[in-house]
């Protein structure tokens, strides 16, 4: 690995992506994830890419769309209500099959909301979100060194699967420095793609649509993504597990909030209390089998959101019934303090919930 | 024998879906024709809209994307800041360019993308049943304007080529018709232009066709044409509005 830098988490995120081979920026402001695209306008140009300043986020997404065509790598960053616009594309995106990452650097909702970090648009990025069926590959990343490592990643796994890949970050991720390294030598895969619409020269012509009238190809299509997304799950769920062999209870967290929860588990292992902490990094495909698994020898367990309840169906729909799933969350931007989850903690425990 | 008359090399054998009449084939035919003329089939990427031409990718015998509604202009820049020595044209229609995708063409234009784009207006919503469109004429009966639109309550067609027309990037901007076999001639020339000016680097290029669609007009082709003549062409009238490339 390289030497270690102090970087912003927006910051770190657009240089992991040129590092990984991202040459192809579309975007529009939006708070809290303006350093991406300005970031990325100014380092762009320096390795011989292209950033341009889209008019809007519907026609951002519909430019990486484009670029996704002609067999670029290529990402968009955004923020909750400006990623609600994208919704169309996405859907575009995969019933299309194309690779590209997108970043939402999560703010409160709904609506206009506000622009403190918020994990409210879990179910939207990891259940589609527009219309159709099919799904994001989506991840949850804890530090600035994981945003690194999971944007490099992404690109990867998006040529592979040729699907798109959205990062959830959020504001307090995205400002917040820490020091990251960067590999020395990063070779981007070289995933051929004989799909891409780039001038049929020497090949048959290539088509990519969504658009299938008959019926019965369309539902061939259908099942096709759904073995993809089965495979996926086999293969891209990853999860951390802290202090969970002996745990009592387990605390379900990612992102940010499982910053705060690992703290609140270190108060409670201090107190005395066998508490564990659950961190899913990958959100779709969701660790159920690991969590699960866990649900054999775990007492009960409590996941923490900074919304009024998401992923916690996740959990409950992993966990099926075989252990009490308790929820804690804040909203609108709020972030649970370790002292408030320790609390949580005791009270599962206690059996006062 | 000699061959004096054949299918574009640009054109798929594909039937058509289009109706009897309409002249979104004479049109493919002179996209088509340019795209053999210049030899570029082999480089060119086109785009299609949400719409008639919504199947345009059947016919067109080069790689296509299907956009979505509105957004072709965004997803040719996409493409076209990828492979810029490609030849990137987008296929709209009135409801997709001038309605939905006001937004996308408009910028496209004010950045100078350097695409072509190939504006089929017929002043409806064709595909859906011939509702009211952006450029519907006023006192023009469609299924959603039953007694004409009314200019008080639907407000004023658009005139998309004097719009764009004020914008810097937009290198060449015609407005044409294929009522007659010399207004074809005039509307070949004005597509090749906006191909060469794509060809030379010279920024955003647009050709606007008036089209009919008899089936939703409710006329035969030909009365559908020559209403064109009667009553669009003087709301829309026809020529270059913007001719600043070298191509020029």
């Amino acid at each position: 690995m390289g030497e270690k830098v102090l970087m912003k988490g927006n910051e770190a995120l657009a240089e992991a992506a040129i590092r990984a081979g991202c040459r192809y920026f579309f975007g529009y402001p939006i708070t809290p994830q303006n350093e991406v695209p300005e970031y990325m306008s100014r380092r762009l140009p320096e390795v011989g890419g292209v950033f341009v300043q889209a008019e809007s986020e519907v026609a951002a997404s519909n430019m990486i769309y484009g670029a996704a065509c002609a067999g670029a790598r290529v990402m968009t960053s955004s923020s909750s209500p400006g990623i609600s616009l994208m919704q169309e594309a996405l859907s575009y995106i995969a019933g299309a099959e194309l690779p590209c990452v997108v970043a939402n650097i999560v703010r409160g909702g709904p609506g206009l909301g506000g622009i403190q970090p918020a994990q409210s648009d879990y179910l939207q990025a990891t259940k589609g979100g527009g219309h159709g069926d099919y799904h994001l590959f989506v991840f949850g990343p804890g530090s600035v060194q994981e945003i690194v490592d999971i944007t490099m990643e992404a690109f990867e796994i998006a040529d592979r699967y040729r699907n798109p890949v959205m990062i959830l970050s959020d504001g307090v991720l995205g400002q917040m420095m820490e020091p990251v390294e960067f590999p020395d030598h990063y070779e981007p895969g070289n995933i051929p793609k004989p799909w891409a619409t780039t001038g049929a020269k020497g090949r048959p012509r290539n088509i990519i649509t969504s658009l299938e009238l008959d019926p019965v190809k369309l539902e061939q299509h259908n099942i096709a993504l759904a073995e993809k997304y089965k495979k996926a799950s086999q293969e891209l769920t990853r999860h951390e597990e802290y202090m969970t062999e002996d745990a009592d209870v387990v605390v379900v967290a990612y992102g940010t909030t499982a910053r705060v929860a690992r703290a609140a588990v270190d108060r409670a292992r201090k107190a005395g209390v066998k508490a564990g902490l659950f961190r899913p990094i990958s959100l779709y495909p969701f660790p159920s089998g690991a969590l699960f698994d866990l649900a054999t020898r775990a007492g009960a367990f409590l996941t923490v959101e900074m919304s009024m309840g998401q992923m916690v169906e996740d959990v409950r729909l992993a966990v099926n019934g075989t252990r009490p799933v308790h929820f804690y969350g804040r909203a609108g931007g709020m972030i649970p303090t370790t002292r408030e989850v320790y609390g949580e903690i005791c009270k599962v425990v206690e059996g006062r919930v | 024998m000699r061959k004096v008359f054949g299918r574009p090399n640009a054109l798929t054998s594909a039937p058509t879906h289009y109706c009897p009449g309409c002249t979104h084939g004479i049109i493919h035919r002179v996209v088509a024709e340019v795209i053999d003329e210049l030899g570029v089939l082999d480089r060119t990427i086109g785009i299609a809209p949400v719409g008639c031409a919504v199947l345009a990718y059947d016919y067109f015998n080069c790689d296509m994307i299907e956009a979505s509604h509105g957004r072709a202009p965004a997803v040719a820049t996409g493409v076209k800041r990828v492979l810029p020595d490609r030849v990137v044209f987008t296929y709209q229609g009135d409801g997709d360019l001038a309605s939905i995708g006001m937004g996308e063409i408009v910028h496209a234009a004010a950045r100078g993308e350097n695409i072509t784009v190939i504006f089929v207006n017929n002043t409806v919503y064709g595909m859906t049943g011939g509702q009211m469109a952006p450029t519907t004429v006023p006192g023009q009966r469609t299924t959603t304007s039953q007694s004409g639109r009314d200019i008080s309550t639907a407000g004023y067609p658009i005139k998309v080529c004097e719009l764009l027309a004020t914008l810097g990037g937009a290198a060449y901007i015609a407005r044409v018709s294929t009522t007659s076999p010399a207004n074809v001639a005039r509307a070949k020339r004005a597509v090749k232009k906006a191909f060469q000016t794509q060809l030379a680097g010279d920024g955003f290029a647009m050709v606007e066709f008036l089209s009919s669609c008899p089936t939703t007009w409710g006329m035969t082709p030909r009365e559908a044409l020559k209403w064109i003549d009667e009553h669009l062409e003087p709301y829309f009238p026809l020529g270059e509005f913007v001719s600043r490339g070298r191509a020029s």
